[in-house]
């Protein structure tokens, strides 16, 4: 079977529902969303304007659904949806919007734009309309197990790293651990650090936990290509991990749309509710905060502030814990403008930075993050996002800015005491 | 003057009634001087009276002209020739005299009509002697210096001409089209804007200005609603909602009990009736708007002008039929939500190629 | 047709069509749109006090951070024609009266002169949001015919009814009459073009702060 444009349409007319018809009908063309959006506000090009990348979906939700629609359709009025539209149109529901969900909260007629985007690229993705930058990230992500095309050797390695470094056992297959660990593919290349963090947290709070052989990472290309078939498939894997190794929480990494795909996309993926909890690794060490499972020790001395992952905060509703994780650690801590909720977008989320054509764009809309280190004038920036960090750095070193980017988790655990090694239950 | 002395109306009284009637009308003040002297003076003019399909309102409200009262008019103003209602005679006398005077005068009389002309049976509907009042019409216009269409019938067609017009009512103004004709609407006019209009044409030999419908503007322009002395409450938001609630017993605006003063041109709120007695809406009734066109058919009189005309008929019907098409449209959208589920091809990675 | 049957027509025939067209039309979009439905969200949720569909249905009237001072225009201009709007149509004496015919009840309404000064400045909002939507970017790039024509037909009502009580242009009958037509243009086009916010915008909110506050974020 191959992607054509008709299975893009019969997808499209799958996926529209009632809220995305009530959304069409309230847009008045205030253009406020573009007002949020990054990518039209760095550049100015109006054809960013988020409601415009829907166009087509507009259109054909009209012809499909709506009396008067299909007698505009019947008599010429209105055009059918082409390939070459879709085709044009990659470029505004790919490379230039990251799924950041900010045009959403502002819309005065209550439209969820980033909910319809999302639908949109179940129609693009079946059309054979998808960047090949992410169809790649998809390819491995299913055959292979990663986007990055990491292995399980490649993480066996990094976990004998780790046990080295740190003196601490990293479970892999423990049955009966309360925690399941995920990771996303630049933990495991980029930052190993997470994975001691992950190790010195736990045993300080004396909980079990361990890694998965068959399902490792968390990353889901699927999702960020919008293809909810291609999503379960990556989905189903941690969801039967975690029932073979009866876990009560599955955490998700420090990764933006890992978390989206599997705590809130997940359940309706697979068509039933899970049998576990599913958390952000921040919403764990929130939770061990505050039943005083986290003891550091220290500060951290330099001017530091917090980029709120987009799927994180705004999508996810964790906001209030990384900042008090961090005030435990740092005694200078400066929010930028718009901090939190309305936070900026890194610009690379979505699957955005898997699109190599996409880079200047990038680039330009990064301009945006910058205005908002300019203004607090920080020697580090914390974040709780793999993808946040390259994408940063990538943009830091572009605009030339000597501004590192730290994980949040690490920054915890460098300042719990180094551990007296105690054997976790269920080892 | 001696004529009127004799009738009790001393020079004093008539200058009175000549300035007053001037100043009514917006005339400089030499014009009530001007027009006691044309009418002492002259040859008294001749005036012809048709009476057509009327209710004889008109008449009757003439003869309540106050000033000068109507016995003054005829025997020393105007030499009323014919005036079915008036005068003495009848029958073949009075026919007679309505050719005498259409012969002596010819050209030169003033001819005012009341009621509507019925177009229905060949104008079989009204008839005088035996003779259509359209016939009649057409007849006597002929010799006529102007034409006073007195009353809204005569101006608009009136009661008659109210929906189903079953005598084919029309006015005046629709069958002649060659002759100065000056409507004088209400049901019935005020008197004095009667006589008044037929002083300015004997002192000035000429129509007053008239408006686009041929009323003379002096009287007819400007409407109820902008001289009523009770457009403080109306402005205030103070409306009587019951004809004896405590509103209206405070005299506050009529509007919410149906008034068309907006929308009616006359001067009933400035010249009053019965001299200067009241009027409809200092009695506490709303303006019926008698002095509009086809004002039977403008919808309820004791229904706001913001309110429907009419019960609205088809709304319960449209209301009914929007959502039976709207549950038909739900089916048809819902199966093909479904159909294209079912149709649904899982896609693998092969297929994100076209 | 003179005046007074033009008024007598549009307060009548005119009247009765759109009031029908108006009703039809919006049940048909109410239920064509809202039939489609929505898949439950199985995920597990997350409940925070004021994280919910009905309180964005309220709470999105408030303009989110930093948005007010970054377009000014549209939101003010927005609310004051929005609410001038409401003043009018809903506080203005004659039309209560329209309203009572109707629905058989009514309520109190404001001095005229109140309502005068509302529709002033709905007025000048209106012209100032036209002249945004056309010197702006981005709203001048969305703009379709529909966008201009409602406007109109938005506008025109509100004009004509000011013109009428000030007796400006044409006589006070004449511009009555034109005032309860475009009245009826507006009911006849409401459910067909993007005026059909005005009742589609609970829902949209409701949905977004539902799937949201699934979530506990509130939207």
């Amino acid at each position: 079977m191959s992607a054509s444009l008709e299975k893009g349409v019969r997808v499209l007319k799958e996926v529209i529902d009632a809220p995305i018809a009530s959304y069409f009908s309230s847009c008045v063309h205030c253009g406020l969303c573009a007002e949020a959006c990054l990518f039209y506000t760095e550049t100015g090009d109006p054809k960013y304007t988020p409601i415009h990348k829907l166009e087509p979906m507009r259109r054909l939700y009209e012809q499909e659904y709506t009396v008067l629609g299909r007698l505009k359709k019947l008599i010429g009025l209105s055009k059918a949806v082409t390939d070459a539209e879709l085709a044009e149109w990659q470029e505004l529901v790919y490379n230039s919007c990251t799924l950041c969900g900010r045009c959403s909260v502002v819309c005065p007629v209550g439209n969820d734009i980033v909910y319809m985007v999302r639908k949109f690229r179940e129609g693009m993705s079946a059309s054979g309309n998808a960047p090949v930058g992410i169809k790649g990230a998809a390819n491995r992500t299913i055959t292979i197990g990663s986007p990055m095309g990491v292995k399980l050797p490649a993480v066996k390695a990094q976990m004998k790293h780790v046990e080295e470094d740190y003196g601490l056992p990293i479970p892999m297959d423990a049955e009966g651990a309360e925690f399941l660990v995920m990771l996303s593919s630049m933990e495991i290349m980029n930052f190993p650090e997470y994975l001691g963090a992950i190790a010195k947290i736990m045993n300080q709070a004396g909980k079990t936990w361990t890694l998965c052989s068959t399902a490792f990472e968390a990353t889901n290309a699927g999702m960020q290509i919008g293809n909810s078939d291609l999503a379960r498939v990556i989905v189903s894997r941690i969801v039967e991990a975690a029932e073979k190794l009866k876990v009560k929480t599955v955490i998700s990494p420090e990764c933006g749309h890992a978390y989206t795909a599997l705590r809130w996309e997940g359940a309706n993926l697979m068509g039933r509710s899970f049998g576990f909890k599913v958390r952000h690794i921040i919403e764990v060490l929130g939770e061990f905060q505050e039943q005083g499972l986290l003891k550091t020790e220290g500060f951290e001395t330099d001017r530091l502030t917090f980029h709120d992952p987009c799927q994180l905060a705004r999508r996810g509703g964790v906001i209030k814990q990384q900042r008090n994780l961090l005030n435990m650690v740092s005694k200078n801590f400066v929010e930028m403008p718009d901090a939190g909720f309305m936070n900026w977008c890194c610009g690379g989320g979505g699957g955005a930075s898997a699109i190599e054509e996409g880079e200047e764009l990038r680039m330009e809309a990064f301009k945006k993050k910058k205005s908002q280190f300019d203004a607090v004038k920080p020697d580090r920036v914390v974040t709780a996002c793999a993808n946040c960090r390259i994408v940063m750095e990538e943009g830091l070193e572009h605009y030339n800015m000597n501004l590192p980017v730290v994980g949040l988790t690490e920054m915890i655990a460098d300042h719990i005491p180094n551990p007296v090694v105690a054997k976790p239950e269920g080892n | 003057m001696a004529g009127l002395a004799q009738h009790g109306v001393s020079r004093r009284s008539f200058l009175k009634f000549c300035t007053t009637l001037a100043s009514a009308m917006a005339l400089p003040p030499a014009a009530g001087l001007a027009m006691a002297e044309a009418m002492a003076a002259a040859r008294r003019p001749s005036v012809i009276w048709l009476p057509f399909q009327e209710c004889t309102g008109c008449t009757e409200s003439i003869t309540r002209s106050h000033s000068p009262t109507i016995e003054s008019l005829i025997f020393n103003v105007i030499s009323l020739d014919y005036q079915e209602t008036l005068m003495a005679a009848a029958g073949h006398q009075a026919e007679e005299a309505l050719h005498q005077a259409i012969k002596d005068n010819f050209g030169k009389y003033l001819l005012i009509v009341d009621g509507s002309v019925p177009l229905g049976m060949d104008g079989a509907y009204s008839t005088i002697g035996g003779k259509s009042n359209l016939e009649t019409l057409k007849e006597v216009a002929k010799g006529a210096a102007a034409i006073v269409a007195m009353g809204s019938c005569a101006a608009f067609g009136g009661i008659p001409k109210a929906n189903p017009n079953p005598t084919g009512a029309v006015s005046v103004s629709d069958i002649i089209k060659d002759k100065p004709i000056v409507n004088i609407p209400g049901c019935p006019p005020i008197p004095v804007v009667m006589t008044g209009v037929l002083a300015h044409y004997l002192t000035f030999g000429s129509l007053p200005e008239l408006d686009k419908l041929g009323r003379p503007k002096a009287f007819y322009g400007e409407t109820i609603h902008d001289r009523c002395y009770r457009r403080a409450f109306y402005d205030q938001g103070k409306f009587a909602k019951t004809f004896d609630d405590e509103g209206a017993r405070n005299g506050w605006c009529l509007f919410e009990l149906g008034c068309k003063g907006p929308v009616t041109y006359n001067a009933c709120a400035t010249t009053k009736w019965n001299g200067g007695t009241s009027w409809p809406v200092e009695s506490g009734h709303g303006c019926l708007g008698c002095s509009e066109p086809d004002f039977w058919d403008a919808g309820s009189f004791y229904k706001a002008l913001s309110m429907p005309a009419n019960p609205l008929k088809t709304v319960a019907g449209a209301a009914v039929a929007g959502a039976a098409i709207g549950v038909a449209v739900s089916f048809v959208n819902r199966a093909k939500k479904s159909a294209a589920k079912a149709a649904h091809e899982t896609t693998t990675l092969p297929d994100l190629e076209k | 047709m003179g005046e007074m049957q033009f008024l007598t027509w549009v307060r009548g025939t005119g009247l009765n069509l759109a009031i029908s067209i108006f009703l039809l039309g919006v049940l048909v979009r109410l239920l064509e749109i809202y039939s489609l439905g929505r898949k439950k969200d199985l995920a597990e949720p997350r409940s925070v006090a004021g994280a919910s569909g009905m309180n964005t249905v309220f709470r999105r009237s408030i303009p989110a951070d930093g948005m007010l001072k970054n377009s000014p225009i549209t939101y003010i201009g927005g609310y004051v024609f929005h609410i001038g709007l409401a003043i009018i149509v809903f506080l203005f004496a004659p039309h209560i009266k329209f309203f009572q015919d109707l629905l058989g009840f009514s309520w109190p309404g404001l001095p005229s002169q109140a309502v005068d000064f509302a529709a002033v400045l709905t007025i000048v909002a209106m012209l100032l949001i036209l002249f945004d939507r056309i010197s702006k970017p981005v709203k001048r790039y969305l703009s379709t015919f529909q966008d201009w024509f409602t406007w109109a037909l938005t506008f025109l009502p509100v004009l004509t009814g000011w013109m009428a009580v000030q007796h400006l242009l044409l006589p006070y009958t004449t511009m009555l009459a034109l005032h309860i037509l475009t009245v009826e243009l507006l009911l006849v086009f409401l459910p067909f073009t993007k005026l059909f916010h005005a009742f589609t915008v609970f829902g949209s909110r409701w949905y977004n702060g539902t799937v949201n506050g699934h979530k506990g974020v509130a939207v």
